[in-house]
């Protein structure tokens, strides 16, 4: 079984060159030294303590978890509207409709960033929080109808002119119907718009303003060799946020497809 | 029209894009009858059904229910609920919630909902899976859940699309017993499409055929088995065998006809088309037909000789060839005791009666 083994070799070089890096950041966020280097020197919690005392820290933090929330919720709705269409309806140029929304995902985000900014400019409006979001929920929307898309394909369509049928109104079946039944797909996509607007650093670099993002403000920071222990610790803090993000996500998709007895087809873990 | 009408279709037609669906329809469907459309996939039953529903909306004409017009009502405000053929039960509820689904739109007390909920449950045989979720539940128990959804709203019509086509063929029977029984204890008009001849002969009232988006033929199921009005119902319904045939003379009373293999018949008026057609044919059903013992003697004679014999075990079927009739003939036999099954190339004397033969256009 050669060929199994070396199968199994390259499967564990290629974790180790996959997660060693990131599990470095825990190991010195933890380590009593300002010099990111081996050997370790000791055990301190002292970088979590920079964190709590730096204040612009907490201000781009504050600046990146409502500009993620805001894109995912408002590409969310976006998604759930173009692929209800792309789903239902039948009309001339639905192809080609579909296609210009979805292009931003390939789209390099330079160029995002730097067209946008040149339009707000030119419309004469200032840089804020709102320019940022709104490059988020460009390139997030496509991510959200690709996910949307899929979970609009699978609903029985019979299952909303049943309720229409039993005399509930078309919203009301929108609400007690539809929205249950693709309610992994709405967590879903809103998880991953969360993750790509909350770790995005060109377009908010460029329509940034004066106040910056969570990721501009480490990249700021990074010039600064004494600072990156507590980016070190920053990012233990960010790395513990996403994998309980990602395992509440599960969760609720697991009790989804439990709880309409479909198919557990995929999902995240 | 006449007073017992519950649906009145006048002058329906549906068009999607150039494609006609329906072809100009009208007729009436009675208070508490059960009546089935029945054609071949495509023929457009479906979408008068959907357009009584208020699902589709027909390009013209108008639909009635107890004499309103139904234009301007949509689905969810219409007195019919539908099963639909994938039963759409909501896979997130429990048996109960799907029940009380419609109850909740109507804004009843909860407790009255509660005692209705039970009730239909009850009805449609599924006492003690309240609570069961609908995704554990077999066909059969989710399309039982899909008609005490739609009873408990006591609607004036029940409309039923392909209700049966997703069951074994066991528990299609037994369902078909089953709503035959339902429909007569809770009085309800049911509407019933299906590709399924059997289906609709064992338990409709009337049957409208269906073909090319035109009602074909109305009738009861014994009317439309014994008197098709057209060689395509009497192909659809059954089994039937065409012999080419010509008329000789005919008066007001009947005509004399020499059938290609059976020779000259005088066939009453009433079993033939009004008229003289071109193209006529004479029909005759393979049980119509008897393969003669010996000692038995029949109105009319024919010999034959046998083709093909299918043995079912309580039926035999023959392909018999008669000579001057270039194709076979199905003849069906019941096996009773003492009666001996033929072999192919046996020559048989085969009976039969001017009663059993229809002149069809």
């Amino acid at each position: 079984m050669f060929r199994g083994k070396l199968f199994g070799v390259f499967i564990a070089v290629f974790l180790v060159f996959l997660y060693a890096p990131t599990l470095l950041l825990p190991i010195f966020a933890f380590n009593d030294s300002s010099i990111v280097s081996f050997p370790l020197k000791g055990f301190t919690t002292e970088w979590f303590g920079v964190l709590r005392d730096t204040k612009p820290l907490h201000v781009a933090a504050k600046n990146s978890l409502f500009i993620a929330l805001t894109s995912a919720f408002l590409a969310t709705i976006l998604g759930t509207l173009a692929a209800r269409v792309a789903s239902r309806y039948k009309f001339p140029g639905k192809q080609a409709a579909i296609g210009f929304i979805m292009v931003p995902m390939v789209l390099p985000e330079i160029i995002i960033g730097v067209s946008l900014l040149v339009v707000i400019i030119q419309m004469g409006m200032s840089l804020s929080l709102w320019s940022i979001i709104l490059g988020h929920v460009l390139i997030c929307t496509p991510f959200c109808i690709a996910i949307l898309n899929g979970a609009f394909m699978n609903l029985d369509q019979s299952l909303e002119e049943a309720s229409f049928d039993l005399g509930h109104s078309k919203l009301k079946t929108f609400w007690l119907i539809t929205i249950p039944l693709v309610m992994p797909g709405l967590v879903s996509s809103m998880l991953i718009s969360f993750t790509i607007s909350l770790d995005e650093f060109i377009i908010a670099f460029f329509l940034a303003g004066t106040e910056p993002t969570l990721p501009v403000y480490i990249w700021g920071q990074l010039r600064f060799p004494a600072k990156l222990p507590s980016l070190m610790a920053l990012g233990t803090i960010l790395l513990v946020l996403s994998l309980f993000l990602l395992g509440l996500a599960e969760f609720f998709r697991r009790r989804g497809v439990k709880r309409t007895g479909q198919m557990n087809s995929g999902g995240f873990l | 029209m006449s007073n017992n009408a519950i649906i009145r279709l006048e002058n329906i037609t549906k068009f999607y894009g150039d494609f006609q669906a329906l072809q100009e329809t009208n007729t009436e469907i009675m208070r508490g009858e059960f009546f089935s459309l029945l054609g071949p996939s495509g023929c457009g039953k479906t979408t008068l059904l959907r357009t009584i529903a208020g699902f589709e909306h027909p390009s013209n004409g108008v639909v009635y229910i107890e004499d309103k017009p139904m234009t301007d009502v949509p689905a969810n405000k219409r007195p019919t609920n539908m099963v639909f053929q994938s039963y759409a039960i909501f896979p997130h509820m429990s048996v109960e919630e799907n029940v009380a689904y419609g109850l909740k739109a109507r804004k009843l007390p909860k407790a009255q909902i509660a005692e209705l909920v039970a009730e239909a449950i009850e009805m449609v045989g599924l006492k003690g899976f309240g609570k069961r979720a609908s995704h554990a539940l077999s066909g059969g128990q989710r399309q039982r859940v899909a008609l005490a959804r739609a009873l408990v709203l006591k609607p004036k019509v029940l409309l039923l699309d392909e209700p049966l086509s997703a069951l074994d063929k066991k528990m299609r029977e037994q369902m078909q017993t089953e709503l035959r029984r339902l429909q007569r204890a809770v009085g309800i008009t049911f509407i019933l499409v299906t590709h399924d001849q059997e289906e609709a002969l064992t338990m409709s009232d009337r049957i409208a055929v269906m073909f090319d988006g035109e009602i074909a033929q109305i009738d009861t199921p014994q009317g439309l088995y014994k008197r098709p009005n057209s060689r395509r119902v009497a192909e659809f319904i059954g089994v039937m065998n065409f012999m080419s045939c010509e008329v000789i003379a005919h008066d007001t009373a009947s005509l004399d006809v020499k059938v290609a293999g059976l020779g000259a018949v005088t066939v009453p008026k009433d079993q033939a088309p009004a008229g003289i057609v071109e193209g006529m044919k004479a029909a005759i059903r393979p049980e119509m037909l008897t393969i003669l013992d010996t000692n038995e003697k029949s109105e009319f004679e024919t010999a034959a000789k046998i083709d093909e014999v299918s043995y079912y075990g309580d039926m035999t079927y023959y392909e018999v060839r008669f000579g001057g009739h270039d194709e076979n003939v199905t003849i069906s036999m019941r096996n009773t005791a003492g009666r001996e099954t033929l072999s192919t190339g046996d020559t048989a004397r085969i009976g039969w009666g001017v009663e059993s033969i229809l002149l069809l256009p």
